[in-house]
């Protein structure tokens, strides 16, 4: 009797043990002056912090003699916000919309509310547009906008709900819609109807659906950030894919900012400051062109000019502001919704 | 021995009834109960009329009429070959018949994600398979049923199987020394015995099918309306910021599942009994 | 769920005497190898066909790019974590499966039914529900959020997290394999070792362990793979960063979405490589259950 209760404890005792075991094993921060920062942020900026972070590294290491790590965290800019709103501890973010950072800001009051303000650009030290990857010799012939509703092309974008991208990809064509309809909202709304009715699979992410318009060769023509179509090309098959950039586009601003309360509670603020303003020096403005982001350095601009197609730009503020987009467009009972009532 | 076991209650000597007990109830609400009683409380703070809002959305009822479909459509398809294929691995002798005994275990132990990775790029227009078809399979709800499939075979085999192989050989042979057709004993003998374990497969698969989500996600295509699984919706919903209306839709999907549980074990409670009636 | 262990009593499969094969008790070599053919072609479509298309594209770049792949900081990394993982989660529920099978069958009592279907519940849930919920319970607004914060205690997005949403997955496992098996056992045998007095540890031991081992095993086999396995509530949980906090399946799908396919593929190979060894342990368990 005695011992079978007795074993049955020490069931628990152990349970309780290795939970707990698992519990403590959490280490943290600059208990030996090091820095660890954890930079939380969206699929295709993979490539663009690998390079950066050691960049930032070692000038910081010569700056001031203290080593810095860096762990990454990619994912949908959606699930990446709602995961630093969770208890993720980031001490910066870098994500695809302001969106998503308001979100952070607004429900947990990580960081002000008037974040944007805090470096310079509305916080988008590179910036990006939307763009048309299609096959090569671009046999369907597609130039613009207007070529993806017709009805003999299949487009592939990813799902607005979902992916950040894909909210930037329906506000350019939107916007293209608006200024050839007037403003008449009625036909915008059917020619963004005409548009969804012509895309084949929408995944969830912008990574998703490159994978699908690439590898399973579905789709004539994938709308993507310009950095990726670039990627892909590169990555993928440079004799397989052309770059189309279509007159009219939106300017895609991929913001970054400083989470307050967790580097006030880690005590790497200094660093995170540091770390983000070195994006807008000029070795940081020259990586982000090499990732194929736009740099907003006028002189590193020109020198990259040759794979920066200039084109008419509208920004997030024709919509008026991303609160007021997301409500318009993407939230539930949104144009978007409207799309597939 | 059920019969010894009810006769018994619990004059029994053997020790440790309070503690195992207690351990299991504590552990289990841990673990499991108070986790799931999240989705339900986090429910409760909408309105009723905001609730069937949420749940009565047209997007959603098609997600639980494409999950439901594709589910049942799965399940059927594997009752069919799952149960041919326990017959052929508990009554034939073949070449390479244990590699193929240990393989139906492999959606178990593979992960799922894994699992929608390569069947997708098998059953996409350019895949080793989808490219002998003139209809896409991938990205249509074929896709998924494919990947459910894949997902619920096991669930069905290794439920007939013991069955099959606990069946005693006398009664068949009773059945044919009467004169029964191979045909009319299987019908009428075997598959009688066998219904109860097929019934507890295909609802296993079934309500493993409705929830999943790494390897449909990949073979889905996820167009609204059209090929977007529950589970997706409520990470969609979750991508927005919209927790609450995520766990209106998971409390659908979990009663579901819970009454669907409840009713493979009252299956199994009847047959039991009719078992010790006899 | 699986019972495959139940198998031993019946020896009636194997071999028939002449006589009769007189009656129709079996079906012609037609209907048989149709039989057999038609389940071979469904489980290549199905089960084998994507099996060989993940070591396909994982050696497509040749060997020493797959063994780069897998020997990478990060992947050794997923490789370390995923295994941590199986050490926490598969002992506690072991100890769990063998305390409630106990509970249950070696006594009567109400709500019995309830209790097993309770159990069954995490094989039902939606594994992006499962996930859910541990955020709900212990994320930053979750119900214990401020006090895990206050008190620097971090379980999602961090070993904890992915611990305890595996746990509920793999719940049932050791549980499910173990009552059925333990309920055709009855209870006679503990009886008669308690009421020679044996103390209830030394019967469980010397009495009951010996009769549930290969059981116990077999739960405990399906248990590990799927642990290895789970994906959607890890995905939840977990915060993606890299060589932290990212099990093997999280690595691939990191690996797929940097277009590094032949990677994701090597490591998917690896982990069917452990599938594969799974299965083998536990049919080389299933032939020692017929021996003995």
């Amino acid at each position: 009797m005695r011992k079978k209760k007795k074993s049955v404890l020490l069931a628990g005792v152990i349970s309780s043990a290795l939970f707990l075991a698992a519990c403590g094993g959490d280490k943290q921060v600059s208990s030996d002056g090091k820095f660890e920062i954890l930079n939380v942020s969206y699929d295709p900026t993979r490539e663009l912090y690998v390079e950066f972070n050691q960049a930032f590294a070692e000038s910081w290491k010569e700056q001031t003699g203290q080593d810095v790590t860096f762990q990454q965290s990619h994912g949908g800019s959606g699930k990446q916000g709602r995961a630093v709103i969770d208890g993720l501890e980031a001490d910066v973010v870098t994500l695809a919309l302001a969106y998503d950072i308001d979100e952070i800001a607004q429900s947990r009051q990580l960081l002000n509310e008037d974040w944007q303000t805090e470096f310079e650009h509305n916080s988008s030290p590179y910036t990006s547009t939307m763009v048309f990857l299609v096959r090569k010799g671009n046999p369907k012939g597609i130039k613009d906008w207007d070529d993806l509703v017709r009805d003999d092309v299949s487009v592939i974008t990813p799902n607005p709900k979902t992916s950040g991208g894909a909210r930037w990809n329906y506000l350019a064509a939107w916007g293209y819609a608006e200024k050839k309809f007037n403003g008449d909202e009625k036909q915008t709304q059917e020619f963004m109807k005409q548009l969804f009715g012509n895309v084949e699979v929408l995944d969830s992410g912008a990574r998703g659906s490159t994978t699908t318009f690439v590898e399973r060769e579905i789709g004539d023509v994938l709308i993507a950030w310009e950095n990726e179509a670039y990627l892909s090309i590169n990555e993928l098959g440079v004799d397989e894919f052309e770059i189309i950039t279509p007159s009219l586009s939106i300017l895609a601003e991929p913001p970054v900012a400083i989470v307050d309360k967790v580097v006030d509670k880690k005590g790497t603020r200094e660093v995170a400051q540091a770390y983000l303003e070195y994006l807008y020096s000029e070795e940081g403005q020259e990586i982000a062109a090499k990732n194929y982001y736009r740099p907003r350095n006028e002189e590193v601009l020109e020198k990259y000019k040759d794979q920066f197609q200039s084109l008419e730009l509208i920004t997030i503020e024709d919509f008026g502001g991303w609160q007021e987009a997301q409500k318009t467009h993407f939230a539930d009972g949104g144009t978007f919704d409207e799309i597939y009532q | 021995m059920e019969l010894t076991l009810k006769k018994r209650k619990r004059n029994t000597i053997i020790p440790g009834f309070s503690l195992t007990l207690g351990y299991t109830m504590l552990y289990l609400s841990v673990i499991v109960l108070l986790p799931l009683s999240m989705v339900f409380f986090n429910t409760l703070s909408l309105s009723w009329s905001e609730l069937w809002e949420t749940i009565a959305h047209p997007r959603a009822v098609a997600s639980y009429k494409l999950s439901f479909g594709t589910a049942l459509a799965a399940g059927l398809i594997n009752v069919v070959f799952g149960t041919i294929i326990a017959w052929v691995l508990v009554r034939y002798q073949f070449p390479g018949k244990r590699i193929v005994d240990g393989l139906v275990d492999l959606p178990f132990a593979l992960p799922t994600a894994v699992a929608g990775i390569a069947l997708a790029t098998l059953y996409s227009p350019n895949g080793w398979i989808g490219q002998f078809f003139d209809f896409k399979i991938a990205f249509t709800p074929i896709g998924i049923v494919i990947a459910l499939i894949f997902i619920g075979l096991p669930f069905v085999v290794r439920t007939v199987q013991p069955v099959l192989q606990n069946l005693s050989r006398e009664i068949e042979e009773a059945s044919a020394s009467l004169g029964a057709t191979r045909l009319q004993t299987f019908t009428k003998v075997i598959f009688p015995e066998l219904l109860p374990a097929i019934i507890t497969g295909f609802s296993l698969a079934f309500a493993r099918s409705l929830g999943e989500y790494g390897s449909v996600v990949f073979i889905a295509g996820n167009m609204p309306m059209k090929t977007e699984i529950t589970p997706l919706i409520i990470m969609t919903k979750l991508e927005q910021y919209d927790y609450v209306g995520a766990t209106a839709i998971a409390t659908v999907m979990l009663v579901t599942s819970f009454a669907l549980l409840l009713l493979i074990n009252i299956i199994q409670w009847y047959t039991n009994r009719k078992f010790n009636v006899q | 769920m699986t019972k495959p262990l139940e198998v031993k009593q019946e020896s009636s499969i194997s071999i028939r005497s002449g006589a009769t094969k007189s009656y129709a008790l079996q079906e012609s070599a037609f209907v048989k190898w149709s039989l057999i053919t038609i389940s071979l072609v469904f489980l290549s479509l199905f089960l084998i066909l994507p099996l060989v298309s993940i070591f396909v594209t994982a050696l497509e770049k040749g060997w020493a790019t797959y063994v780069a792949s897998i020997t990478n900081p990060d992947a050794l990394a997923a490789i370390k974590l995923t295994l941590t993982v199986v050490l926490i989660v598969v002992p506690l529920n072991a100890i769990f499966g063998i305390v409630a099978a106990w509970a249950i069958t070696k006594f009567s009592f109400k709500g019995k039914n309830v209790l097993i279907t309770l159990i069954d519940l995490p094989f039902a849930v939606s594994p992006v529900i499962a996930g859910l919920v541990f955020i709900l319970l212990f994320g930053a607004q979750g119900v214990f959020g401020d006090w895990l914060f206050q008190n620097d205690i971090k379980i999602v997005f961090a070993l904890p997290g992915i611990v305890i949403a595996t746990m509920f997955v793999t719940f049932p496992f050791v549980a499910r394999e173990l009552i059925p098996l333990m309920q055709m056992q009855g209870i006679t045998e503990e009886e008669a070792s308690i009421s020679l007095g044996a103390s209830g540890w030394k019967t469980f031991f010397l009495v009951t362990l010996p009769n549930i081992k290969w059981g116990l095993l077999y739960g405990l086999i399906l248990c590990n793979a799927r642990t290895i396995g789970e994906f959607g509530a890890v995905s939840v949980v977990s915060g993606h960063i890299r060589g932290m906090t990212n099990t093997m399946p999280l690595h691939i799908e990191i690996l797929y979405n940097e277009y590094q396919f032949t990677s994701a593929f090597a490591v998917a190979s690896l982990m069917s490589i452990l599938a594969i060894i799974t299965i083998i342990i536990k049919n080389i368990i299933e032939w020692k259950v017929k021996d003995v």
